[in-house]
């Protein structure tokens, strides 16, 4: 832990508290509040993997790539989807180059010793890195898996290694290890319950959705453009939209879609026409947009 | 890294994490010995005289789901407030009982003929396999004791599909690497093309037993038929709806039934009571359904369709049910009843979203269900 600890201080991102590491967060545009801030200072400090839960549209994604922008470390991106397999997230062999490479030393006639160019075939320069691989191997990195919960569980039992102590094993070559663990951030949009074994060597996070206040800051921060009133009737808006018992709640990412779309309208604030015409923005189910001009969209946007 | 202050201090550390953790425990979050470890580690991290990341380096390790938050902010709350560590789960003892007496049919609406006849006569008078045709809901203790028996044998097969993982095969796609690979073994030459195909795996079998009063005699079955599904294939989950949705996967997960069915007992809050099915299943699609529980699942609707609430509600929410669902199965004890038209307000409303609608009184219609679903 002590050895490492030096490491990770050399690696240039020397946060000594949360409160530090949020505002190096701020400086890229991602406003964290204390729980984002101090989850990912531990995953920094612990070198333990971040899984975040939450509504979709709160900031997990976002977390991951604000980390990496924060810390100046590359990013590594792995989209989970069913039958995903370790060829396409760990590693796979270029098997048409192999053979090329094999044909050339027929030809070149260096057939003569079978161990040496079997050796020769299955070099680093016919491996092909995955993310996973790629973010071991480029280290420091951000290795972001993303709704974990949509790949089966036979890849997370893949995951179970490479998580608890950053190693990936390959026969032919031997193991491949981080020099300093990556930052893993997992998200998961609760589609189905991941296993336990994977999420006991995670940090856990739930992310809710943000305060009036905390919203209409991150509107202004990612959303220059748009006007303070704007900022926060939509804050208010997609607030009491959250509590109006909808099919989808609308998240931070869809009340940004929603200010940008009135923005392009010309709006300085919100009024009930051009929030009608913009609703498809921030509600994405056809019963949610009933339910709303049925309670009356200018109740919604009243002050 | 070395935790800060004098050893006394980190001693104290421990000492406080561990007694949380055990509070912590008392309130159903799973605090295992490893996670305790991870938050002292992060307290390290950490300043330990401020309570919020003592609060944060808790949460972030000991918890694993939502659930456990709101769990977790109570236990934090009430041993940091300076309560002791109780021994809780006063609250969960009698309803304990309650299941037990419930599962034995004591308690029962309609078990009045329990008391009454001699059990070991009733053991020596009925035959295994007219049991198995016999009503579920009039059946004494000692009858229904056997017919728990015959339900462990019953080993319901998980309906499949076909996965998006491949697997080799004699017949389908070319699977290139695999050919190259053999290929490299025999100096390059390609002797013979290997192929794959899609897998076949379970599709996930969801079951939402209503345990309401009117269901309350054949709760019993229902929640075996449901532990026999949970133990034949892992991805089953278990809902049971009364006057609100609890889910019993885990407590289900236990491998003896009859510790499962205690589990789960303790888990309702509302056994017995009454039924607002068409909001509780609000309640399922909002928060588990939609996100991808019922996508693509068989799922069990086990009611009699006594409806208390709004059965334009019901009829909305099934159709719900209906467009995220594989197939809809609806169970109806009743419907074993001979002369039985499905009348109810709530049944009316909920027929027209259901795929099939088959009985659920005897063992004998618990197989053709389990046949159902495998074929499903």
């Amino acid at each position: 832990m002590g050895a490492w600890h030096a490491r990770y201080v050399s690696a240039g991102t020397s946060w000594s508290s949360p409160e530090q590491l949020r505002e190096a967060l701020e400086a890229t545009g991602y406003l964290a509040d204390e729980g984002i801030a101090t989850a990912a200072y531990l995953a920094l400090a612990m070198g333990r993997p971040l899984f975040t839960e939450g509504e979709a549209g709160v900031g997990k994604t976002a977390l991951a790539t604000s980390v990496a922008e924060a810390t100046g470390r590359p990013l590594y991106r792995l989209q989970c989807y069913e039958g995903l397999e370790a060829s396409q997230a760990l590693y796979d062999w270029d098997f048409p180059r192999q053979m090329l490479h094999l044909r050339a030393a027929e030809a070149a006639g260096l057939t003569d010793d079978p161990d040496k160019l079997e050796a020769s075939l299955y070099d680093r320069r016919f491996l092909v890195a995955r993310p996973l691989l790629q973010a071991l191997e480029d280290s420091p990195s951000v290795l972001l898996i993303d709704e974990i919960d949509r790949a089966d569980d036979e890849f997370e039992a893949f995951l179970l290694e490479m998580l608890s102590d950053f190693t990936i094993s390959i026969p032919e070559i031997g193991t491949i290890r981080a020099i300093t663990p990556p930052l893993v951030v997992l998200t998961s949009n609760r589609t189905r319950e991941v296993h336990d074994a994977l999420k006991r060597r995670c940090l856990y996070h739930w992310l809710d959705h943000p305060t009036y206040d905390r919203e209409v800051a991150i509107l202004r921060t990612r959303l220059p453009q748009i006007t303070a009133q704007l900022a926060a009737d939509v804050a208010r808006a997609t607030g009491r939209l959250r509590q109006a018992d909808l099919l989808k709640p609308p998240g931070v990412a869809e009340a940004m879609d929603w200010a940008t779309a009135l923005h392009v309208l010309g709006a300085r604030e919100i009024d009930p026409e051009r929030a009608a015409a913009t609703l498809g923005a921030v509600l994405k189910y056809r019963e949610d947009g009933d339910r709303v001009k049925t309670l009356g969209l200018s109740a919604l946007l009243s002050g | 890294m070395s935790a800060p202050g004098s050893p006394r201090l980190v001693r104290d550390v421990v000492e406080t994490v561990t007694g949380f953790a055990r509070t912590l425990r008392h309130s159903g979050v799973h605090a295992s010995p490893d996670r305790v470890q991870a938050m002292v580690r992060a307290i390290g991290e950490l300043d330990v005289l401020d309570p919020s990341h003592v609060y944060w380096s808790g949460r972030l390790t000991l918890c694993a789901s939502h659930d456990d938050v709101a769990r977790y902010d109570a236990a934090f709350a009430a041993f940091f407030a300076g309560e002791a560590p109780r021994q809780v789960r006063t609250s969960g003892q009698p309803r304990q009982r309650l299941l037990a007496s419930a599962s034995l049919g004591i308690d029962n609406a309609d078990g009045d003929d329990s008391g009454e006849q001699p059990p070991d006569l009733a053991v020596a008078a009925s035959g295994e396999e007219i049991l198995r045709h016999r009503d579920i809901g009039q059946l004494t203790p000692a009858e229904r004791e056997q017919l728990q028996r015959l339900f462990a044998l019953l080993i319901p097969n998980p309906p499949l599909r076909r996965s998006r993982r491949r697997t080799p095969a004699s017949r389908g796609t070319v699977h290139v690497a695999r050919t190259v690979r053999r290929a490299l073994h025999n100096g390059g030459e390609i002797v013979s093309m290997s192929r794959r195909t899609a897998r076949k795996r379970p599709r996930r079998v969801v079951a939402l037993l209503d345990v309401s009063g009117s269901m309350s005699p054949y709760a019993d079955a229902l929640m075996r038929f449901a532990h026999a599904l949970t133990r034949a294939h892992a991805g089953t989950e278990v809902f049971t709806l009364g006057t609100r949705l609890t889910r019993v996967t885990r407590e289900m997960r236990l491998r003896d039934p009859d510790k499962a069915l205690t589990a789960s007992g303790a888990a309702i809050p509302d056994w017995s009571g009454g039924t607002r099915l068409g909001e509780v299943l609000k309640a399922f699609l909002d928060r588990w359904g939609q996100r991808g529980v019922a996508r693509g699942a068989v799922v069990i609707l086990a009611s009699d369709g006594w409806e208390r609430g709004d059965p334009d509600l019901l009829a909305e929410q099934m159709s719900r049910l209906h467009r995220l669902a594989h197939r809809v199965i609806w169970v109806n004890p009743h419907k074993g009843r001979t002369g039985y038209e499905p009348l109810t307000r709530g049944m009316t409303a909920a027929l027209p979203y259901v795929d099939s609608f088959v009985s659920g009184h005897s063992l004998a219609a618990f197989e053709e269900l389990a046949k159902e679903i495998a074929d499903a």
